[in-house]
């Protein structure tokens, strides 16, 4: 059977990259017990697949990763034997029993089903942007400024090459508060059933683990992630510096994703990757 | 939650952020107002390599288990980590609490290797200590040394406030208890190392003198406080058949040289190999209890999730129930996705029945350390391989389908002439003939024969002690040599050579068998750049010698230099166990080709059976001992 698990990455953990985290979910499970499935051969290894990898500095409220198991307790005691195992940095906050796939369907790995993605960006305390920017609302006005352009083109580098590319359409919404965004995703959001906790799924209710700075300068985001169209917020960031000549510094922006969405196929309505029975 | 020592930009703008932050599996957690005493552990090399370390997890774990102690851990920080730290005058710091090293009670070096000499001065610089011990105020952490290269301290005497001669079990919880209440009492540095010094095992070097002779030889070691031991009693845990084993080991966040379980079976080795250093130190030969063993893998796999657990020890063959132990690992990990990790067995019909139960045989090679390349060379260094045994084990594992070989071997041993440098061509030749005698449509392809020869670096404790080295010229000529005979055999393209730096080995000669005229020669090496000298990368050769030049210090001396029989050692002052009598007498047998059966087969009173167990008490070994007329002449 599969499982979609949910998990937090914060604090000093947003230093360890994708496949070190792959390596402690491997290690963590077999502490908790979890009964997962393993390939064949001299080598064998957990079956797991990660969505959308998260790159190292960022943290997140909302990773996932599908895994296989030969059996399963409970989810409500799947997730608490987890997180008694996990250490600082990482909780795990959603265990779904997924259903077993249809006679014509086939299994879906959680990396193939992300197309968007909510990221928060905040100024890290002690940076400074440039004069007339540094307070919240002439920050949100330049920023808004910047997102009613019609075409916002950005170097894209490749490990190849790069190129200039219009990153706004990438971009569905920006806000520049929590109770904006959440009332703007709305409009995005298709006819999502939130799982209700029994014995196919369980949630847990938690906080953001989101850095809070002083200074207050943030922006909400949504943009398009995944294999088919995939845009960092850093480089919306980069974008944003550029247009108003300010140096962009990469360390200055702490990144801090939200969730991961799947499209559906015929409206293109979003739904959260917990919110998905496969 | 835990605060980061180094900003999020400095962390994301080096290598690998995850070696400084801490927050590992198992790392133990305690607020530091709650301890008496703040102890840092260190091993001076990068994380990677450092937290690869099993005895210092042992020490961990010994130190955690005091409620008045809180144990953490400092590495090496890599290079680009360095440069910033002293571009900031960022102060060095342990990753538990990620506070200031220099803010705690102890600094405790393991030392295992000599090329990590300049990374001890690292550390102790970024850390803001004074380099020397003599410059260290009250505030200062009180820096300890531990580790094999103690066995021979004396070149890195000056940095150290006191050195713990031998295993960490022993002694130190009657330091800590020292410590404690000298602190309580107000008392200083130099009176707490005075009364430390009457622990056994402790070394404090400023309270000892060494004059010279007119050559640089050692005239006198002499105390020069009173009450100071006349030598250092090595420490051996005699009771480890059933303890100390630790159960919670600390899990990295990234990959690590040792990234599994390490199950220690045995402490010592009952071979007796003359070059070894680790099989004279360590002696007696201690197996730890099977069933101990068993409980500890299964804690240890519970507890830390890995997937892969390894056996360690100097000779796991030797380990008398390898057979029930390896057998248990398979059949209770083996379904549970848990890799077995062999250590280099005894090739028999055991280890290739095992060996192709847990790797892939295609995948896989077959490894031999007949160190020598000729009988008669192996009969001097007492390394008891036959041509035969070699010959055999290879041609078995052929036939269960391996066709790879690696094969390590030792350049510059004492006598070796041209014809033991061609013996290993010649044996490599013929293993690759036992290959090629299999019916060509039985046999996988082509033969892999990897030949790999390091040099020889004479060690203290060993009966070679005494011997001369070569000079790096003399090796790159024996390496030529190799080179060219190897290309004379029939099967020529089967084997492949590889060899090691020679100028590192010459440096690694000197620091192992130097003495305290050293200290100022790392300093300045250090001064000029010289860290992590292991590294090929960053190994400069010339900066060493240049360091040796400015001292008027010879490195031939050190090196290229026959010593003679009565001559005093700078290390002679510790009692390691084995006695100075014994290795030469061991050293004069080796001169005469002729070997010295193993601590099961005879006793041949090296001086180990004074601590009272292991092998030395072992089937009656007693009995054999007295029946080969008890003592070690009555065999010539």
């Amino acid at each position: 059977m599969k499982a979609r698990i949910k998990f937090q990455k914060y604090g000093a953990m947003k230093f360890i990259g994708h496949l070190d985290v792959m390596r402690y979910f491997q290690k963590a499970f077999r502490r908790a017990g979890y009964d997962n499935e393993y390939t064949k051969g001299f080598n064998p290894h957990q079956i797991m697949s990660f969505a959308a990898p998260l790159g190292l500095g960022l943290t997140s409220d909302g990773e996932y990763v599908d895994i296989s198991l030969l059996s399963s307790q409970a989810p409500k005691d799947m997730v608490e034997k987890i997180n008694n195992v996990l250490t600082e940095g990482f909780k795990v906050v959603g265990f779904h029993l997924l259903r077993e796939p249809g006679q014509n369907e086939k299994h879906v790995n959680a990396m193939s089903l992300v197309s968007k993605a909510d990221y928060l960006v905040s100024l890290k305390d002690g940076y400074l942007l440039k004069d007339g920017l540094q307070a919240q609302d002439k920050f949100k006005e330049a920023f808004e400024k910047f997102y009613a352009k019609q075409e916002i083109f950005i170097n894209k580098k490749t490990k190849t090459s790069q190129k200039l590319v219009d990153i706004k359409p990438m971009i569905s919404m920006v806000s520049f508060s929590y109770e904006e965004f959440a009332e703007k995703l709305k409009n995005y959001l298709g006819q999502v059933k939130r799982p209700v906790n029994d014995e196919r799924s369980f949630s847990l209710e938690t906080e953001s683990v989101a850095d809070v700075y002083e200074n207050g300068i943030k922006v909400y985001m949504q943009v398009a992630t995944g294999s088919a169209s995939n845009l960092k917020p850093e480089l919306v960031m980069e974008a944003f510096c550029q247009e108003f000549d300010i140096d962009y510094n990469p360390y200055a922006w702490q990144v801090h994703r939200l969730e991961l969405y799947t499209e559906e196929e015929d409206s293109g309505k979003l739904i959260p990757l917990d919110c998905l029975d496969r | 939650m835990r605060k980061l020592a180094l900003t999020d930009d400095i962390l994301l703008s080096v290598d690998k952020p995850a070696r400084y932050i801490g927050g590992e599996i198992n790392m133990r957690v305690k607020d530091p107002k709650d301890v008496d005493i703040r102890f840092c552990l260190c091993f001076p090399d990068v994380y990677e390599i450092g937290m690869s370390h099993l005895g210092l997890q042992i020490l961990y774990d010994i130190l955690n288990s005091r409620e008045d102690t809180y144990c953490e851990r400092v590495y090496s920080p890599w290079v680009d980590l360095d440069k910033i730290m002293r571009e900031k005058n960022i102060p060095l710091f342990a990753l538990e609490s990620q506070d200031p090293v220099k803010n705690f009670d102890f600094l405790g070096i393991t030392i295992q290797y000599e090329m990590c000499y300049t990374n001890i001065l690292q550390v102790l610089e970024l850390s803001q200590i004074p380099i020397f011990s003599k410059d260290r105020s009250e505030d200062d952490p009180i820096v300890i040394g531990g580790g094999p290269c103690t066995y021979n301290p004396e070149p890195i005497a000056d940095f150290f406030d006191f050195f713990y001669i031998g295993e960490g079990e022993t002694v130190y919880n009657d330091i800590l208890d020292l410590y404690k209440e000298y602190k309580h009492q107000g008392k200083s540095r130099r009176e707490f190392l005075e009364a430390v010094s009457q622990i056994e095992g402790i070394y404090v070097p400023l309270l000892y003198d060494v004059e010279y002779n007119d050559d640089f030889t050692i005239k006198s070691f002499k105390k020069n406080y009173e009450a100071a031991p006349e030598r250092i009693k090595r420490q051996v845990a005699m009771d480890i058949n059933d303890s100390y084993h630790p159960t919670r080991p600390l899990v990295p966040l990234i990959k690590i040289t040792q990234d599994r379980v390490v199950l220690e079976i045995q402490r010592g080795c009952i071979r007796g190999c003359r070059f070894c250093q680790a099989g004279m130190i360590y002696r007696p030969n201690r197996e730890r209890d099977l069933e101990y063993l068993k409980k500890c893998a299964y804690e240890m796999l519970e507890s830390t999730g890995h997937e892969e657990i390894s056996l360690s020890s100097l000779s796991s063959s030797d380990y008398s129930k390898l057979k029930d132990l390896v057998y248990f690992l398979i059949d209770e990990f083996g379904s549970k996705g848990v890799n077995i990790s062999l250590p280099s067995l005894r090739i028999d019909a055991f280890s290739l029945d095992v060996m192709g139960k847990v790797q892939d045989v295609r995948k896989s090679s077959i490894t031999f350390a007949p160190e020598a390349g000729t009988q008669r060379l192996r009969d001097v260094i007492n390394k008891g391989l036959t041509e035969e045994d070699i010959l055999s084990g290879a041609s078995e594992a052929f036939l269960s389908g391996w066709n790879r070989v690696k094969l390590y071997f030792m350049m510059g041993l004492p006598t070796e002439t041209e014809e033991d440098i061609e013996g290993i061509a010649v044996l490599a030749d013929k293993i690759a003939r036992e290959y090629y005698k299999i019916p060509k449509d039985q046999r996988q392809g082509k033969a892999n024969i990897v030949v790999s020869t390091s040099f020889f670096v004479p060690k203290p404790f060993t009966p070679f002690q005494w011997a001369r080295m070569d000079t790096p010229r003399e090796y790159i000529k024996k390496q030529q040599l190799l080179r060219s005979k190897i290309n004379e055999q029939l099967n020529r393209k089967s084997i492949v050579y590889n060899w090691h730096e020679a100028e590192l080995s010459e440096l690694e000669g000197v620091l192992a068998r130097g003495d305290r005229r050293l200290c100022k020669v790392i300093y300045d090496a250090y001064k000029a750049g010289c860290i992590y000298d292991s590294w090929s990368e960053f190994f400069d050769y010339d900066k060493w010698v240049k360091a040796f030049n400015d001292n008027g210090v010879s490195i031939s001396f050190y090196t290229s230099r026959e010593r003679n029989e009565d001559e005093i050692f700078p290390w002679d002052f510790i009692d390691a166990g084995v006695s100075k009598a014994f290795l030469l007498r061991e050293y004069k047998r080796a001169k005469q080709g002729t070997v010295t059966p193993n601590c099961r087969m005879l006793c041949y009173n090296c001086g180990a059976k004074a601590f009272g167990g292991g092998v030395c008490f072992e089937n009656n070994n007693e009995n054999k001992n007295a029946a080969a007329g008890g003592n070690y002449e009555g065999q010539n």
